[in-house]
């Protein structure tokens, strides 16, 4: 683990080195990506300029959804969005090469391509997330202000497990890669939203079965005092950091999981 | 060319020990639109050596015999299906990381480096990813550069580099950290003749100064010829052969070819069986005797009786020998050609 | 005529090269049918909010989502077709091959393109359209001829879709390196085509704009088509009308990046 970390470091490293050469062009790219990100939210505010409210949530109230889980996508993004592309890795035949190396294979997959680049994300949710902290009407608490940063930083968690495991799914399945991103971007899509959305047996599956509703769902719910569509006992809203410690664990399980059968099988 | 013969397999302290290792696939081929036949592949099929420290060992085989699965298998990117493997007393599939800090690989058709970055931050990144402690880095880089040719490369990015170029870095990369063992899978494929010859000569320094282990799987029998001292052959993942270079021309029962030019056109020369006329053209004739047997008699009866005015030698072509004997296990018939100018 | 039978070839052989890639197709569906659930819910809400948003009905903003996800994969809207291998080929030079065949480049990608989006949309996109159709209140014609207009809307936003990817390829041969660029014109794309908002929901003059862009035939103009808010022959129109504009500007482009291919040596 600390091996890992150490060599997630190293190689990260490397790459914002490397990076940092075309200074310039660094800005413009930052830039471009927090625009790209950005029109999810310009979404919202379109369907805002023709609705007062969604399922009964105001739009400071549907920005702090949309805000935290862009937020804790982005972080989650910028730490293991080269994950994705290991599939076409396997492809090509490169992966190999990482298993040759004296360093953990997921900690290279992760730390490959890293790019501050994808901070564009992280800052635009953050702003937006600064927004709708003053705009909503929230009753603050010691406990509630604290939730807000565990719960970016929990939700990050499981959106890096997420991507963990797509990985190890990609072992697997290397043409079937697009799967993921009906789980990852589909998630995060989804979390903009109010719960009370959809339907009930939805929210149900994305809070026992694939907790993403712990990435901002129960706890901006405690935080903006709105009832949660399901039964839930009240220090639940408190759970994302043990929910995300869960995620990882068995995310990391399916990797280990994964890796075992590729070097068993071959590519 | 240094590099002393295998020991037998079960010796003390061999460097690398292959006993009886097996690896297996399953294959799963649709057939139809619904059905799938399942049939295993045994990639490589209980195969047992042991090469000791120093040796330069050649491993060559058709496409398909086993040789990149055993290369996996030995750096720990594919686990063994049966039987044990140790490479320094290390089992590459338990502890992988533990003894990649003592091998260095080169794969031929691809990269160890980094395919965007330039090549001086590969090397940086493996000096600490090697923990390599500064001085010895800055030492081996070096001279790696100064022997590779590298020092005009160094800020290029990997993948603007010729092939040549990029295998050399290569390389570079796998010594950087002074491993025990260099495996090579197919070094020289697609190189020039130039950088071919620089590779091999590069490998041979290497294993002299440093005493480093090098097992090198190839399809260039001139790789073989130039570099190592032992050979072992593979096919169907099997080992068919291993000893001595020399050993190999006698179990191809390879032959070798007396190109004499006589005064003026005669009918074939007779000469004592196994040896043979294949070839007459002209006042030329081509002889060919098995090359276990020495020249000299042969040529001593061609000139008492005939009119000779010059001839040569010609050694046996390796890739023919090997390739008979791939014939030969195949069940076909050895053909025995002409050796060709 | 020969050539005619060429790019037919052509075409088959997009079909027939994306059909075989079978756990991908599967993926694409699974993927479109998720992104067309979460996006079905929150018509839904949207539309509880005003019933008459954009002019349509929820059963009518249902239908929108279905075909969205119908046509996102066949009409490449967030990229993913010949555009990729084209732009491709130009970096690497390849391109100088095509230019010596005897056969147009435009036409020869358009064609490959074609059938790519037919399989696309027949093995890949039906799926998530039935799927939807079948748990959730759909709007679809029940007219004939509705139908056959909009295979017609269908054909031209294929045509549309195509000539803004040539165009955004053949920029390569100019930019080099152009993945800053198609990552912003596929977003881009994606959202003035109307897979995050209807069209007809966004709002005043920005809205005015955006109907007129002509990212706005590959899904808009369809859906309002498929669904009869729209005067038929008008909407035919604008997407015929972008379609010529696009394809001749990319013969333009073409013609002048074979100019420079051919002073340059390839």
């Amino acid at each position: 683990m600390v091996e890992g970390l150490r060599a997630y470091r190293m190689i990260a490293g490397m790459w914002v080195r490397s990076g940092m050469t075309y200074r310039t062009s660094f800005v413009f790219t930052l830039f471009g990506n927090l625009v790209l990100t950005g029109m999810d939210f310009v979404g919202i505010l379109l369907m805002f300029s023709q609705v007062d409210s969604l399922a009964g949530w105001s739009l400071p109230e549907v920005a702090f959804l949309y805000a935290a889980s862009v937020t804790s996508f982005g972080l989650a993004h910028l730490a293991a969005g080269s994950m994705p592309q290991l599939g076409t890795r396997i492809r090509d035949g490169s992966f190999d090469v990482l298993l040759v190396r004296p360093v953990p294979v997921l900690a290279q997959v992760g730390g490959d391509r890293f790019s501050l680049r994808r901070l564009g994300r992280v800052v635009q949710g953050g702003a937006v997330l600064g927004w709708a902290l003053v705009a909503a009407d929230v009753d603050w608490t010691v406990a509630k202000v604290l939730l807000v940063p565990l719960m970016v930083v929990s939700g990050a968690a499981i959106f890096v497990a997420l991507f963990v495991a797509g990985a190890a799914f990609q072992i697997y399945a290397q043409d079937a890669a697009e799967v993921q991103n009906a789980f990852t971007y589909g998630g995060t899509t989804m979390l903009q939203y109010p719960p009370a959305v959809f339907g009930k047996e939805l929210v149900r599956g994305v809070t026992f079965v694939l907790p993403l509703a712990f990435v901002n769902w129960v706890p901006a719910a405690h935080v903006l005092g709105r009832p949660y569509p399901l039964e839930l006992p009240g220090w639940a809203a408190f759970a994302s950091p043990l929910v995300a410690a869960a995620c990882c664990a068995l995310a990391g399980l399916a990797w280990r999981t994964g890796l075992r059968s590729y070097r068993s099988v071959g590519s | 060319m240094s590099g002393r013969m295998g020991t037998t397999a079960g010796s003390e302290g061999a460097f690398i020990e292959v006993d009886r290792v097996e690896k297996v696939f399953d294959v799963r081929r649709r057939k139809g639109l619904l059905r799938r036949e399942r049939h295993q592949v045994r990639a490589v099929d209980s195969i047992s050596f042991t090469v000791a420290r120093g040796e330069m060992v050649g491993y060559i085989g058709p496409n398909g015999a086993g040789k990149s699965t055993t290369i996996k298998m030995l750096t720990g990117i594919l686990t063994p299906s049966g039987g044990r493997l140790r490479v320094a007393g290390i089992d590459p599939s338990r502890e992988r990381t533990r003894l990649a800090h003592r091998i260095g690989v080169v794969f031929g058709q691809r990269t160890t480096l980094w395919w965007d970055l330039p090549l001086i931050d590969s090397y940086k990144l493996m000096h600490r990813m090697y923990r390599i402690p500064d001085a010895r880095y800055r030492e081996n880089l070096a001279r790696l550069v100064e022997l590779l040719d590298l020092g005009d490369l160094l800020e290029v990015p990997v993948r603007q580099l010729s092939l040549g170029q990029r295998m050399r870095g290569d390389i570079a990369a796998a010594l950087l950290h002074d491993p025990e063992v260099l495996y090579l899978d197919e070094p020289t494929i697609g190189l020039d003749v130039v950088s071919k010859t620089r590779v091999r000569e590069f490998l041979r320094q290497v294993n002299a100064e440093r005493d480093t282990t090098v097992l090198l799987t190839t399809h260039d029998l001139q790789d073989i010829e130039q570099v190592c001292s032992r050979v072992m052959v593979i096919d169907q993942g099997r080992l068919v052969y291993d000893g001595a270079l020399a050993g190999l021309h006698e179990v191809g029962e390879s032959e070798r070819t007396l190109v004499v030019d006589l005064e003026r056109e005669c009918p074939p020369v007779e000469v004592p069986a196994p040896a043979r006329v294949v070839r007459v053209d002209g006042p030329r004739q081509w002889v060919a005797f098995p090359a276990s047997e020495p020249a000299a008699a042969l040529v001593t009866r061609i000139a008492e009786r005939y009119p000779l005015v010059d001839l040569s030698v010609r050694e046996p072509d390796i890739e023919a020998v090997i390739a008979q004997m791939y014939a030969e296990r195949a069940g076909r018939a050895p053909t025995r050609s002409p050796q060709s100018s | 005529m020969g050539s005619a039978r060429l790019y037919l070839a052509v075409a088959a052989r997009g079909f027939r090269r994306y059909a075989s890639y079978r756990a991908a197709t599967a993926a694409g569906v699974f993927t479109n049918t998720v992104f067309g659930l979460i996006l079905v819910y929150t018509y839904l809400a949207l539309w509880d909010e005003r019933p008459d948003l954009g002019g349509y009905d929820q059963a009518q903003a249902v239908t929108y989502v279905w075909l969205g996800q119908c046509l996102f994969a066949a009409l490449a809207i967030q990229g993913g077709g010949v555009e990729a291998e084209l732009m491709e080929r130009i970096r690497t030079g390849e391109i100088a091959v095509d230019l010596y065949r005897p056969a147009d480049l435009q036409l020869w990608w358009l064609a490959g393109d074609l059938g790519r989006a037919a399989f696309q949309l027949l093995g890949r996109g039906v799926l998530p359209f039935l799927v939807g159709g079948l748990f959730f209140p759909t709007a679809l014609p029940t007219r004939f001829d509705t139908w056959v207009w909009f295979a017609v809307a269908l054909t031209l936003a294929a045509l549309v879709s195509f000539g803004i990817r040539h165009l955004l390829a053949l920029s390569v041969f100019w930019l080099l390196d152009g993945t800053g660029v198609s990552q912003l014109m596929m977003i881009l794309g994606v959202f003035f085509s109307g897979m995050v908002l209807p069209l007809n929901v966004f709002p005043g003059g920005f809205g005015e704009v955006a109907r007129a862009l002509p990212w706005a035939a590959q899904l808009q103009v369809p859906a309002d088509v498929l669904m009869g808010e729209t005067a038929v022959a008008g909407a035919l129109a604008f997407q015929a009308m972008w379609a010529v504009l696009l394809l001749a500007a990319g013969r333009l482009l073409q013609a002048a990046a074979t100019r420079r291919v051919v002073v340059q040596g390839g």
